[in-house]
C-alpha cells in the first residue's frame, strides 16, 4: 500500500508521527533523488509549517490535511517564494502574493515541500520544454513524465510527496497522471479559482489535483473548489462535498466509448489495457454504448490556434518593465522590449506567441481564431449530445505509454500526443486520469470524462474502481 | 499555405521578438508544420455556428466599484528592475 493523504491522516492523528518527521522523511527522499521534480525545495519553510501543523494536533485543533506534506505546481503563487513558471522570463521572481490555491492549501495546514518543475509556461507534453530541465519518469528514467505538470506527477509517482497540484490547459494534469500511474482530476473550468495562477490559455488554464487515489482527490477538491470573487471566471455555485457520494452504488451507469478514441494512432496495447478496464466496468454493473463525437478531429487545430491565440496576449505582460527577466543595459525602449523577451522566453514558448500573433493579424483572423471558435463550439455540442444517452465517456489519456526523453523533435508531432485530452478543454468539461494497468512496465491510464460539474460522480465512478483493481497501489521501483 | 523568412521575421517583430538567423531558419520550418496541422480546419463548414469564446455559459461577472485591497504598491514594485519614486524606470524615450 502506498502512503495516501487517509492513511497518513491517520498517523499523524494517532501520534504515531509528528509531521516533522513525515516531512523530514519526504525532504530526504526529494534530495536524493534523480527525477529533476523540483525547481524550489522550501526545506526551512517546510519544517516551520510542520511544526506548527504538530502544534495544532498536539491542541486537537486540525483536519485531514494538517501537516500533509505536498509539492505546488510552480505556477501557482506563492507569496515570498520563486514562482518561475519553468521559465527563465521569471527566475527572479518572487511572487509579493498568494495564489488562491496557495491560500487554501496554507490555511489547511498543509505543508509545502517544494515547487515542482513544469514546461515553460505551461506548454508542453514532455516536460522538456523548462528551463530547469527535463524531469524523468520514475518508472523509468529514460521516458518522459509527460507534461505539463510532469514535476508533479512524477514527485507523486516517485514518492516525493503524498500529493500534488497541478494545471490543466490542454491535458497537463491527465497525460502525466497517465504516464506515471497516478490519479489526476481536472475539474469542470471556472470551479476552482485561477487567481494567481500564471495564465497561458486563460479559456482553458484550470488547477487540479494529483493524488495516489479518487478519494484524495475528493478530500482535496473539497479544499481548493468554490466560487472566488478575484477570479471573474470563477462560477459562483453551491460547494458540493466529493466525498459524500464516493460510495454510492455505480451499478446502472452507462459508459460512451467514442469510436473516434480508439483510432489508427492508438497503440494497441494502450487500447487493449482501456477495453480492460471497460469489462471490469462491465462486470461491475455498468452499460455500454457505442457513441461518436464527430469533430474530435479538429480539436487539434481548434485548441492550438485559440490557446497560441491567447498565449500571445497573456504573455505580452511579461516586457522586462515590472518584474521578470530585463535585459543589460539596454540602449532603447524597443531593445528594452525585444531583448529581454527574446532572451528570457524559450522556444517552444516564442513559438506559439508567433502562432498566435499571425493568426490573430489583420487578415487572418476570420481564417484561424474565428473559425477555431466555431469548430470548438461544435466539439462542445457533441459532447452535450452524448452526454444525453451515457453517463461518462471513458477512453484512453494518452495514445501511447511514456516515450523516451528526446525522442520527439518537433512542436507539430508534439502537438498530436494531445488528441485525445484537448476536446475536453475545449469543452471546458471535468475529466480524470486513472491507473489502469501496464504495458512493459509502464503504466496506462483511463480518462473519465464528465459533464459539467460532474466531479463527484466521476470521482465516485474512479473510487469504486480503485476498490476493485490494484493498479493505483503500484510502485515504482526505488531508484 | 507557407510562411516563409521574411514572413515569419514580420510575424516575430509583432509579437516583439527577435530571432537569429538560426532561429528564423528553424521556427520557419516548424510553424509551417504547425500551420498544416491547421488546414483540416478549412473543410469544415460553419457557416451557421455561432463562435465559442467562453468554456462556461455564464456573463462576465463585474466587481463593485469600491476599494477592497490596500496600497501594495511597494511590495510590487520591489520586484521591479528599475524604480524610482513609485515609477517604473525605461530608457529615456523623449529627449
Amino acid at each position: 500500500m502506498q502512503n495516501t493523504i487517509k492513511s497518513l491522516a491517520n498517523g499523524l492523528k494517532n501520534k504515531e508521527f509528528s509531521s516533522v518527521e513525515l516531512t523530514t522523511d519526504y525532504l530526504n527522499f526529494i534530495n536524493k533523488s534523480d527525477l529533476n521534480a523540483f525547481i524550489t525545495i522550501t526545506d526551512e519553510l517546510a519544517i516551520s509549517q510542520a511544526k506548527a501543523a504538530d502544534q495544532n494536533i498536539a491542541n486537537n485543533s486540525f483536519n485531514i490535511l494538517t501537516g500533509m506534506p505536498y509539492a505546488h505546481k510552480d505556477i501557482f503563487c506563492t507569496k515570498g517564494v520563486k514562482t518561475s513558471a519553468g521559465s527563465k522570463m521569471l527566475d527572479n521572481f518572487i511572487s509579493p502574493y498568494n495564489a488562491t490555491v496557495s491560500d487554501k492549501l496554507d490555511n489547511s495546514g498543509a505543508v509545502m515541500l517544494g515547487k515542482t518543475n513544469l514546461d515553460e509556461f505551461a506548454m508542453g507534453s514532455s516536460n522538456e520544454n523548462s528551463y530547469y530541465g527535463a524531469v524523468k519518469n520514475p518508472w523509468n528514467l529514460n521516458k518522459t513524465p509527460g507534461g505539463s505538470s510532469g514535476g508533479s506527477a512524477a514527485a507523486v509517482a516517485g514518492e516525493l510527496s503524498v500529493f500534488a497540484t497541478g494545471t490543466d490547459t490542454g491535458g497537463s494534469i491527465r497525460q502525466p497522471s497517465s504516464l506515471c500511474g497516478i490519479t489526476g482530476i481536472k475539474p469542470t473550468y471556472g470551479l476552482v479559482s485561477r487567481y494567481g495562477m500564471i495564465a497561458y490559455a486563460s479559456s482553458f488554464d484550470q488547477a487540479g489535483v494529483m493524488t495516489k487515489t479518487a478519494e484524495d482527490s475528493a478530500i482535496l477538491l473539497n479544499l481548493i473548489a468554490g466560487f472566488d470573487e478575484k477570479d471573474s471566471t470563477s462560477v459562483n455555485r453551491n460547494n458540493e462535498d466529493y466525498l459524500k457520494t464516493i460510495n454510492d452504488s455505480i451499478q446502472g451507469l452507462t459508459i460512451g466509448l467514442p469510436k473516434e478514441f480508439f483510432s489508427d494512432g492508438l497503440d494497441d496495447k494502450v487500447a487493449n489495457k482501456i477495453m480492460l478496464a471497460v469489462k471490469e466496468f462491465e462486470s461491475m454493473g455498468l452499460k455500454v454504448k457505442d457513441i461518436s463525437l464527430p469533430h474530435s478531429n479538429y480539436a487539434i487545430p481548434s485548441y492550438y490556434i485559440i490557446a497560441s491565440c491567447e498565449c500571445s496576449s497573456n504573455l505580452l505582460r511579461l516586457d522586462g518593465v515590472r518584474y521578470g527577466h530585463r535585459c543589460q543595459d539596454p540602449k532603447d525602449l524597443q531593445d528594452l522590449y525585444l531583448r529581454s523577451r527574446s532572451e528570457g522566453f524559450g522556444d517552444e514558448v516564442k513559438r506559439r506567441i508567433m502562432v498566435g500573433t499571425y493568426a490573430l493579424s489583420a487578415g487572418y483572423y476570420d481564417a484561424y481564431y474565428l473559425k477555431a471558435q466555431k469548430a470548438r463550439r461544435l466539439i462542445s455540442d457533441d459532447f452535450q449530445k452524448a452526454f444525453q444517452s451515457v453517463d461518462v465517456i471513458m477512453g484512453p489519456v494518452s495514445p501511447t505509454t511514456a516515450f523516451d526523453l528526446a525522442s520527439i523533435h518537433d512542436s507539430a508531432s508534439m502537438y498530436l500526443s494531445d488528441i485525445y485530452t484537448l476536446s475536453v478543454n475545449l469543452a471546458g468539461l471535468p475529466a480524470m486520469s486513472v491507473p489502469a494497468g501496464f504495458s512493459q512496465n509502464l503504466p496506462v491510464g483511463l480518462q473519465l470524462i464528465g459533464n459539467h460539474w460532474s466531479e463527484a460522480k466521476l470521482l465516485n465512478i474512479a473510487h469504486k474502481f480503485q476498490e476493485q483493481t490494484n493498479f493505483h497501489n503500484q510502485t515504482p521501483a526505488k531508484i | 499555405m507557407s510562411l516563409n523568412k521574411d514572413k515569419v521575421s514580420e510575424i516575430a517583430s509583432l509579437a516583439m521578438l527577435s530571432l537569429t538567423d538560426e532561429q528564423l531558419k528553424s521556427n520557419t520550418k516548424e510553424l509551417n508544420k504547425i500551420f498544416d496541422l491547421f488546414t483540416e480546419l478549412s473543410q469544415l463548414n460553419v457557416d451557421d455556428v455561432s463562435p465559442m469564446t467562453h468554456p462556461i455559459n455564464i456573463n462576465q461577472r463585474l466587481l463593485e466599484d469600491k476599494v477592497v485591497d490596500k496600497d501594495k504598491s511597494k511590495e510590487f514594485q520591489a520586484i521591479a528592475p528599475k524604480t524610482k519614486d513609485r515609477y517604473y524606470l525605461v530608457p529615456k524615450v523623449i529627449e
